[in-house]
């Protein structure tokens, strides 16, 4: 199992653009994960699912214009360095 | 002594009588040490510091900077510019690693660190896995066994590495670039193990004072099992290094369950309570898994080395 640093940059971009391609409402509201379907009770545990219903909602709001950025960088680099 | 304020010595070659251009470049020399350090063991604060090194600056004055006050006054601005410069790069350095925190994990001494590492192969008899606390924080690891420390996994992970290029130098495999992807592979599955545990952490909405820090301390104490291991497996053969391997994973599991079952567990389960509830078990599920991790991964990092 031979990893190095650039696989594990490389394993975390695709990660974060997965989860960044996954739409609001063409996807997520139709497998019931929407925004309007997480935020559910405001009780002391919010729950697995809406936990993770946030976090997706969160990361992509955050990382939409990182990503463009990182995405670039990557694009440029792996067609000059292969 | 009118021609020194126009040619400071040391800025410029001039024709100067040889006594003074010793004196001059003598404390170009001595003297900016003699600040810096002056600076650093005499006081703390930047300021003050900036005071005492004009004193101190004032003291040698007598031999030499009185007939340069150019220079005197240049040496002065740049060592006040090097403190400067010192904080900032302390202050952006402290925003993302929090060194007076680190310090508290290196806090250890020799009977620490020998009384962990037999923890760590053989925790069976310990009784108390409590972390004492001290108003509110915890105890230095110095006087408590049970608090976790970066210095054992420090160590480890290069001892590691260094065996890691022993066992490959037996096989005649050895080459330098193997250190540093052995070194990389590590480290790679340290990161992804600790960020897989923060993620189900903050899911499952685990409120613990855990800190990241804490949990690198924990995924790094399996180095010392797979030393172990891989060691007797280099002096007796291959049953000896899966016998001792076996040995140390049950051990770290066993480890690992009791000390994160009193973090990430409620008090009650923590005590041996059962408690029904879906939110206990999950936590207890999640201790389960964290430390059933450790033993395939110490497997993973060190079956070829062993052959």
């Amino acid at each position: 199992m031979a990893f190095t640093l650039y696989s594990l940059i490389q394993a975390a971009i695709l990660c974060v653009n997965a989860v960044a391609v996954l739409h609001e409402e063409r996807f997520l509201s139709k497998i019931g994960w929407g925004a309007d379907h997480g935020i559910g009770g405001f009780g002391d545990e919010p729950g697995i699912k809406s936990q993770l219903v946030n976090l997706i909602r969160s990361v992509r709001t955050v990382m939409r214009v990182p990503l463009i950025a990182v995405n670039s960088v990557t694009i440029v680099l792996l067609l000059l360095f292969g | 002594m009118d021609h020194s304020f126009a040619t400071p010595s040391g800025f410029r070659q001039r024709k100067l009588p040889p006594r003074m251009r010793m004196r001059g470049s003598a404390a170009d020399m001595t003297d900016p040490n003699q600040l810096f350090e002056d600076t650093s063991t005499n006081t703390g604060s930047p300021g003050m510091g900036y005071r005492a090194s004009e004193t101190q600056s004032a003291d040698f004055t007598a031999q030499s900077l009185l007939s340069d006050p150019m220079s005197n006054l240049a040496m002065v601005y740049g060592s006040s510019l090097a403190t400067q410069g010192k904080d900032m790069v302390d202050k952006r350095l402290y925003q993302f690693i929090p060194i007076s925190k680190l310090k508290y994990y290196f806090a250890v001494d020799t009977m620490y660190v020998g009384k962990k590492l037999g923890l760590l192969v053989f925790p069976y008899m310990h009784e108390n896995w409590e972390v004492r606390y001290q108003q509110d924080t915890p105890v230095a690891p110095r006087f408590d066994i049970n608090a976790p420390d970066l210095y054992i996994p420090a160590m480890a992970f290069l001892t590691y590495i260094l065996v890691a290029g022993l066992a490959l130098g037996t096989q005649n495999r050895f080459s330098p670039e193997i250190l540093g992807m052995q070194a990389s592979s590590a480290l790679i599955w340290l990161i992804i193990e600790v960020g897989v545990t923060l993620l189900s952490l903050y899911i499952m909405t685990v409120n613990t004072d855990l800190t990241t820090i804490d949990l690198i301390a924990f995924s790094g104490y399996k180095y010392v099992g797979m030393i172990i291991g891989v060691l007797s497996g280099l002096i007796f053969g291959r049953i000896c290094y899966y016998l001792m391997l076996l040995w140390c994973c049950i051990a770290i599991v066993v480890f690992m369950v009791r000390s994160l079952r009193l973090k990430i567990l409620s008090e009650a389960a923590a005590e041996g309570k059962l408690i029904q509830g879906a939110k206990n078990q999950l936590r207890m599920y999640l201790t389960i898994t964290i430390a059933a991790v450790q033993p395939i991964v110490m497997y993973l990092l060190t079956y070829h080395l062993v052959r």
